[in-house]
């Protein structure tokens, strides 16, 4: 599936987006975030603090613990600060 | 006669007056437009502010204005919507957002207005970075757009 990042999430991570395969144990938004933490620093670094990390499947919010099985794109970014 | 809903996301500035004649050119049936502009600032707290650059995320921005624009206009008896959002760098004085309502009666065009924007705030994906003298940073977003997008669910 494809992984978005904007904000300072992109920064951290250090890139836009990419293509991942999570395991199939990976089945919801949290436990994405937890295997994508575990990447390396950049990534430890964008997703420390989970609780501030929104999400969005096929350009919809979701919850943390909605399943991500079947997502073609998910992004991660900041608490937004649009209007 | 259908119901005017624009929608745009752009660099470029807008004319308020321009679209608040497309929204009611040709109609008899409007009695009250409201017009909100979300403006740069230059200030923060006691920091001048240099430039805001607007980052966002281009599928989802119009699609999730969509769904806002689509709720308004099914819980309010309006002619038509505008929103307007604009991205890149932008200085003090310059515009960011245009929400503009159209109805028969002012209460609906005055309150949808307030809606679309306490959603827009709360929901839209876009993220906004200061300059300021001391560096650049990102905005940190504001419990209070949380609640104030919130308080349209209890009605």
């Amino acid at each position: 599936m494809k992984v978005k990042y904007f904000a300072w999430v992109r920064e951290r991570v250090g890139k836009a987006e990419e293509i991942v395969e999570p395991p199939a144990s990976v089945r919801t938004v949290d436990d994405l975030i937890a295997w994508l933490a575990k990447r390396g620093e950049s990534y430890a670094h964008a997703f420390e603090t989970p609780k501030v990390i929104r999400a969005a499947i096929d350009h919809a919010h979701v919850k943390p613990d909605t399943m991500i099985a079947g997502a073609r794109e998910i992004a991660f970014f900041p608490p937004m600060t649009g209007g | 006669m259908t119901a005017n809903v624009t929608i745009r996301i752009q660099e470029a500035d807008f004319d308020i007056g321009r679209e608040i004649s497309a929204l009611t050119q040709g109609r008899t049936d409007i009695g009250a437009v409201v017009s909100f502009s979300g403006i740069c600032r230059g200030i923060e707290g006691s920091e001048a502010i240099a430039a805001l650059t607007l980052e966002h995320y281009p599928e989802m921005a119009e699609a999730e204005i969509a769904r806002h624009a689509e709720t308004a206009m099914s819980r309010w008896p309006l002619t038509g919507v505008t929103v307007i959002h604009r991205v890149g760098r932008i200085t003090p004085g310059e515009n960011i957002v245009l929400v503009l309502t159209a109805s028969q009666h002012r209460q609906a065009a005055f309150q949808a207005a307030e809606f679309l924007m306490d959603y827009l705030k709360a929901n839209a994906p876009f993220w906004k970075r200061e300059e300021k003298p001391t560096g650049t940073s990102w905005v940190d977003a504001r419990h209070h757009d949380d609640d104030a997008a919130a308080r349209w669910t209890k009605s």
